[in-house]
């Protein structure tokens, strides 16, 4: 057992801090928030330069060789940064699973253009109505015809579709539970994209798929066999989502005890009142709670370990303690916490959206009574 | 990082369960919660001696293993699982031996560590007083040099087992006129010296779980004295440490989270979305709570005292004991009121004895409060005025 970095992995974090300290204040993730596109296409030829879109993936296609532990030191120096942008959709989203799922032609075609930073992936996977991230919740349906399969209906919070060039979209291709993903051009006419506007100013869409043909050969994986897949998908992507949020909640932390040692009332700084001590010592521990749980399972999966618990664990438990720490962050900064100057609600705005993506608390307590043998 | 385990450890783990499980099947004892801190039992601690699992920590010239703090927390870790009847040795096993490892007299070392190693010394902490509580630098008990020995007078409170150690753990009081944190040495001295006396204190379940001591004129040899004198506090704020950095803080009423579960098994009570999702978030916050610990083995291991992070999972992981016990009794309703000897009583009354028991978690061995404060002041820098 060993918590620590390698040093590789200090590598690509001394890297990631400086970089974004550098390229992305948050006066850019403010411009990024209210532009259209939502990321900048410079940042990203430079991060497809530093290699970090490929970062995970073999050599052969360009990619650095590495693991998704090395990826989650890097996801959680982005959520430290709030880093806007289609990265975690492309390569958590996207690319992973074509790396998972693809047959060697897709890789060779799709792979070496999302690393060198030419394409932007992302996933359609949930939809309109109680989201249970179960098989029985994909509706939207593809069906054959000739060589293609037709698909039809609505997805729903699809992150960064409107600059998409390819979606993998999850469809029912049979009668109970039959799921299919196909690789889907996203700058096909027949799909309609909306981008909602949410909490966190990310682009999530909605997209909808009307008669949309997508050629039999686009399908990724085994046809009618790949809830399997879609939940290897959503765990890493959990997961993911954890390393960001580990990256979030650190560096509220930091914000708020240099906040509490520099804040005079009193005539003594707060931070030396026992109250503030204590809600800062929660914090620390809702934290180190959540990284380990969430390197523990970014390690399970990396080494190719079943993970279901492990990954249920660590999104439930950083889904609450997120909001804890967020909750306690505000109190201590007072009043100034909640204006629009300071620079804390960027984190608290994501944090909300993070606790939602891809399963909250209860969705993963459930997970985690079912491993229980409940 | 690495989340696994070699395999002489997991091998470890196995052996550890066998042991275990097979004195439960020749029914020496029954699981219970709190074992390791008043599950006294004398044979027990034999036999998990033969199998040299105590001082495995320890360096093998003292007669110790060796072995990491991981594997340590592997061996305590099982014995917690299993409720087993740990507490002969378990205060020498976690906090006193090391401190002799780092303090003591080579005559210590040959005379007390093979003692501990062979589950014949029981030793008792004699650290609070009545009025030296959380503010334990401010302790009264005295010991005065005269000629060959210290005359150790004044009164411990909280000793944990305090009628069956056979040794006292005891911090006193030798220079009066010093900064109260300079003038306070450690001793380790037999429990039969003349002049001890013993009063047990019955606590809140109705067990006895501590022992006023009185030490009136107590006569303890020159060669008790544990280190340099009048270090005695900083000495022994490394063994506070050690002494919360363990499992036995999350585990304590272990036995009683797998009964429950059990329980709601096997009275179908496991299909209510209620009872799911608290047995669930229990499980949740135990397996934090358990990555948190073994940062702090993995933290020992690398030869720092757990301080912060000992703080840390303390104050976490006795604040999760009580939250099972909380659970236990709202999944039980109004059974969950009986104790273990009433007719109907659910789980062999664990639920309403820990509920109980679990109020002094969050105060032995350093109040959640006081390590919250080790936590923010010295794990992240806040000013103390």
């Amino acid at each position: 057992m060993k918590l620590t970095l390698t040093e590789e992995q200090e590598m690509i974090k001394k890297t990631a801090r400086d970089f974004l300290t550098d390229k992305c204040p948050k006066t850019f993730v403010k411009q990024m928030e209210e532009s259209d596109t939502g990321y900048s296409k410079e940042l990203w030829q430079e991060m497809a330069e530093l290699g970090w879109m490929g970062l995970a993936f073999p050599e052969k296609y360009g990619g650095g060789d590495m693991n998704f532990l090395d990826l989650a030191v890097l996801l959680e120096e982005m959520g430290r940064a709030c880093l806007p942008g289609p990265f975690f959709s492309t390569v958590v989203l996207g690319g992973l699973p074509i790396l998972d799922l693809g047959k060697e032609e897709q890789k060779q075609e799709y792979l070496p253009k999302l690393i060198n930073g030419e394409k932007i992936l992302t996933l359609a996977l949930t939809e309109p109505g109680y989201q249970n991230y179960d098989a029985a919740s994909v509706t939207v349906e593809a069906t054959p015809d000739d060589g293609n399969y037709i698909i039809n209906g609505t997805k729903l919070f699809v992150p960064d579709a409107h600059i998409a060039d390819y979606l993998l979209c999850a469809a029912k291709t049979k009668p109970e539970n039959g799921i299919t993903v196909f690789l889907a051009d996203a700058k096909n006419p027949r799909i309609n994209c909306t981008i909602l506007k949410t909490v966190a100013g990310d682009k999530l869409c909605e997209v909808v798929f009307d008669q949309m043909p997508v050629p039999k050969a686009n399908i990724l994986g085994q046809l009618d066999q790949e809830w399997s897949a879609v939940q290897k998908i959503i765990e890493r992507a959990a997961v993911g989502k954890c390393c960001e949020m580990v990256g979030n909640i650190q560096r509220v932390l930091e914000m708020t005890v240099d906040y509490a040692k520099e804040r005079k009332q009193f005539d003594r700084p707060i931070g030396s009142f026992q109250i503030i001590q204590h809600y800062c010592a929660d914090m620390a521990t809702d934290i180190d709670g959540a990284r380990f749980s969430t390197y523990q399972a970014a390690w399970m999966l990396s080494e190719g370990l079943p993970c279901t618990k492990e990954v249920a664990i660590a999104k439930a438990w950083i889904g609450e303690a997120s909001q804890r720490v967020v909750a306690l962050s505000h109190q201590i900064h007072g009043a100034i916490g909640v204006t629009i100057e300071h620079d804390l609600h960027f984190y608290t705005r994501r944090a909300k959206a993070a606790e939602l993506a891809f399963g909250d608390a209860d969705f993963y307590r459930e997970v985690v009574a079912r491993e229980m043998g409940l | 990082m690495d989340f696994g385990f070699t395999e002489e450890q997991n091998k470890f783990r196995q052996e550890v369960r066998n042991f275990l499980e097979e004195e439960i099947k020749k029914g020496y004892w029954e699981p219970a919660c709190d074992a390791w801190i008043q599950g006294f039992d004398p044979e027990f601690t034999k036999r998990v001696a033969q199998r040299g699992w105590i001082g495995l920590t320890w360096p093998k010239e003292y007669g110790g293993q060796g072995l990491s703090y991981i594997d340590r927390l592997i061996l305590t870790e099982g014995m917690l699982r299993y409720g087993a009847p740990a507490a002969c040795h378990w205060f020498a096993d976690r906090q006193i031996g090391g401190s002799i490892v780092t303090y003591g007299t080579d005559e210590q070392k040959r005379e007390l560590l093979p003692k501990i190693i062979s589950g014949e010394a029981y030793i008792g902490l004699g650290m609070s007083e009545t009025e030296a509580g959380c503010d334990l630098a401010s302790l009264q008990t005295r010991a005065t040099e005269d000629g060959d020995a210290y005359i150790i007078n004044g009164q411990k409170t909280w000793t944990s087992g305090g009628s069956f150690v056979n040794y006292f753990y005891l911090l006193a009081r030798t220079d009066p006129e010093a900064p109260k944190h300079r003038g306070i040495s450690e001793f380790i001295i037999p429990a039969d010296l003349p002049g001890i006396n013993r009063i047990p204190m019955i606590d809140i379940t109705g067990t006895e779980a501590w022992n006023d001591v009185f030490f009136d004129g107590v006569r303890a040899p020159k060669k008790c004295l544990i280190g340099e004198k009048n270090r005695g506090f900083l000495q022994a704020l490394q063994q506070l440490d050690y002494e919360r950095s363990g499992m036995e803080r999350l585990m304590g009423n272990y036995p009683l989270f797998d009964a429950i579960v059990q329980f709601t098994k096997e009275n179908k009570l496991s299909q209510e979305p209620v009872i799911r999702n608290k047995l669930a978030q229990l499980r949740i916050e135990f397996e934090v709570g358990r990555l948190l610990i073994y940062r702090v083995a993995l933290v020992m291991d690398e030869g720092r005292a757990p301080n912060r992070e000992a703080a840390m999972s303390k104050a976490y992981s006795t604040a999760f004991e009580q939250r099972l016990a909380k659970a236990a009794m709202e999944v039980l309703g109004p059974y969950g009121q009986l104790v273990s000897d009433s007719k109907l009583a659910p789980i062999r009354g664990l639920a309403v004895h820990s509920y109980l028991a679990s109020k002094g978690y969050s105060l032995q061995a350093g109040t959640s409060e006081i390590l919250k404060n080790i936590l923010a002041t010295r794990g992240l820098g806040l000013p103390s005025s």
